[in-house]
């Protein structure tokens, strides 16, 4: 396995016609490195969620590159990436996205059952997923039975159901008080995290700075800077 | 792809409201589509119900006939002529003419009588009373017995009756395929009585009931008779010719039509517009599942999945409602004029496609033009 599990090349995203263009990104290169949690900062605007949608598949750059691994992303076809992002990528959406018509088991499957699992096998896994999370008796619940932190702890249990290398959050927190976010945050840390892993965590929360091994500053477009989190 | 498939499956039916919303849409429009494509295809039947009942292979007749009951009678040596053409086993004479009937009670009711060849009896009905032989007896008339026989006040064997200052008896009750569309009853009797009770034109025959030899002589009967300048018809053409007739030469098959494009029309738009809302609603969801790594190809699958799924069901709870009608309505009102055909069943269901594609189609563009961006920045 490399060491680094991203390394992004001078990466460029920009919206809007030539005369009117705006640049969200402006060649921004960094690696993060396998188990690490690495935390994007930055003001609104500074192209934070533009940064985590390239290195996860989700936004094709202007220019730039991605590696992940061994394999340069964004050389894929639309259909390789797609089953990229289901086989390597976790998402934590910052509204969740829990589907109301589906229980909480059959949220955390759909993973899974994007993979062409059996409905049956995705659900056994859910209930496992769920219990990582400490959710194991809200299983056949609809999400929006669940208060706001369950609900982001079903959202987690979506995202690592199918093992991914690379989980993504944006804005974990931002819809939870201090100490529910905190909660979470630690939980991702000490459960979730792993050596083969590796955690992108966009946020403007700076309550959940400790549970960082590093963090990216990003300003207009660019990185600012980087330091060590604290939980080194 | 199953498990997608269910996993579409349960999107939809989980969301009460708007399945519930689709499912009657479509069942409406399909109710409504089969109602009125069943009526008209019961008018069509009814109004062929004598070709039908008579059962002929060859029926010989003006080329001015348009239905049964506007015969167009035909000078004897038309008889004589269509026999000697090769290729003939046989060929009858047929009655075919209204009348009015005088009742034990003094009222008077509107009949058809059918006037069949007095040698062979060629076209009679099977009798569920009396003996075939005694409508040669002086006087004789079998009855039919369909939705509009109680208006001869349910007639008995031996009960009499007045047609024309002649004096006639029932002697046999007979039922038929068939009833007609006109709503008079049906009474049966020899060719030559019928011509001495009803009133008629120099020309007597209705029209020539002929047994080809074999099929193979069809074509060339039919050639022999156009040289006649008669018009020669199987019996499945002369039920086109009478079905074609009311269809485009009459109100009849316009209004259908048009209510059936209405119907179409209705159900399109309950449907197609809450489908689509349906997936207006649940556009961030197909844009989630599009960030989490689903295909282009799959959410165009669930989406079509789901939209056939609600028209099949519209369409199997429609036809069910439509056969449910029709039932309870022929049990109460017998002559209701109603018929499920193949035909309609196909049209339905070929519109309900139509329903479900155009639907799917305009979910599909918002759904394939999403980007999971949009979904991710929130």
């Amino acid at each position: 396995m490399p060491a680094a599990a991203i390394v992004a090349e001078k990466l460029t995203k920009w919206f809007g016609q030539d005369g009117t263009r705006t640049y969200a990104v402006r060649e921004v290169s960094f690696e993060a490195n396998w188990g690490e949690m690495l935390y994007i900062v930055g003001p609104s605007g500074s192209g934070k969620t533009t940064l985590l949608s390239m290195i996860s598949g989700i936004l094709r750059p202007n220019s730039g590159s991605v590696n992940i691994g061994d394999r340069d992303l964004w050389s894929l076809s639309d259909d390789r990436i797609a089953d990229f992002r289901l086989n390597t990528i976790g998402f934590v959406f910052q509204d969740y996205h829990l589907f109301p018509r589906l229980t909480t088991a059959e949220n955390v499957a759909i993973p899974l059952i994007l993979q062409k699992r059996s409905w049956s096998e995705a659900l056994r896994a859910a209930a496992r997923y769920l219990e990582v999370v400490g959710l194991a008796d809200k299983a056949d619940l609809p999400p929006t039975k669940l208060s706001g932190g369950e609900q982001q702890r079903v959202a987690i249990a979506r995202a690592i159901v199918h093992q991914p290398k690379i989980l993504v959050f944006d804005e974990p927190t931002a819809s939870l008080d201090g100490e529910t976010g905190r909660k979470i945050v630690s939980f991702v840390k000490t459960e979730i995290l792993t050596a083969e892993r590796c955690i992108l965590i966009v946020t403007h929360d700076s309550r959940i700075f400790e549970y960082s091994n590093r963090i990216m500053s990003m300003e207009d477009g660019q990185i600012s800077g980087f330091r060590q989190g604290e939980a080194v | 792809m199953k498990e997608i498939l269910i996993l579409a499956y349960k999107l939809l039916v989980n969301d009460k409201g708007k399945y519930t919303a689709l499912l009657v849409g479509t069942t409406f429009s399909v109710f409504l589509i089969v109602q009125m494509t069943s009526s008209f295809a019961g008018i069509l039947t009814k109004a062929s119900a004598t070709v039908i009942n008579v059962g002929a292979n060859i029926w010989v007749m003006d080329p001015g006939v348009n239905t049964v009951l506007n015969s167009i009678p035909m000078p004897d040596y038309v008889l004589d002529a269509v026999r000697s053409i090769n290729g003939v086993k046989y060929a009858v004479p047929l009655y075919s003419g209204g009348a009015l009937v005088k009742l034990h009670d003094g009222t008077y009711q509107p009949v058809m009588v059918v006037g069949l060849d007095d040698a062979s009896l060629f076209g009679r009905p099977e009798l569920l009373e009396g003996n075939i032989d005694d409508i040669f007896a002086e006087n004789g008339f079998v009855v039919v017995k369909d939705e509009e026989f109680p208006k001869l006040k349910n007639p008995k064997l031996g009960t009499e009756f007045e047609l024309n200052d002649h004096r006639g008896v029932i002697v046999g009750i007979a039922k038929v395929a068939t009833g007609g569309l006109y709503g008079t009853p049906t009474l049966y009797t020899t060719y030559n009585r019928a011509l001495q009770y009803i009133p008629s034109t120099r020309f007597t025959i209705s029209y020539v009931l002929v047994e080809p030899k074999s099929n193979s002589d069809i074509a060339y009967i039919k050639q022999q008779v156009d040289r006649l300048g008669y018009l020669a018809l199987t019996s499945g053409e002369f039920q086109d010719r009478i079905s074609n007739y009311l269809k485009y030469q009459t109100g009849i098959g316009t209004n259908t039509l048009l209510m059936t494009v209405i119907s179409f029309i209705v159900g399109l738009s309950i449907s197609g517009q809450t489908f689509y809302t349906f997936i207006l609603e649940n556009l961030e969801h197909f844009g989630a599942l599009k960030a989490i790594g689903a295909k282009g190809r799959e959410l165009v699958y669930m989406i079509l999945f789901q939209a056939a799924f609600t028209s099949l069901a519209g369409y199997g709870l429609g036809i069910g409602l439509s056969t449910l009608l029709i039932t309870a309505a022929k049990l109460r009102l017998p002559e209701y004029a109603s018929r499920l055909t193949y035909t309609n069943l196909g049209l339905a269901f070929l519109l309900v496609l139509i329903i479900a594609s155009v639907s799917s189609y305009a979910g599909i563009r918002r759904v394939l033009k999403i980007e999971p961006f949009d979904i991710f920045r929130g």
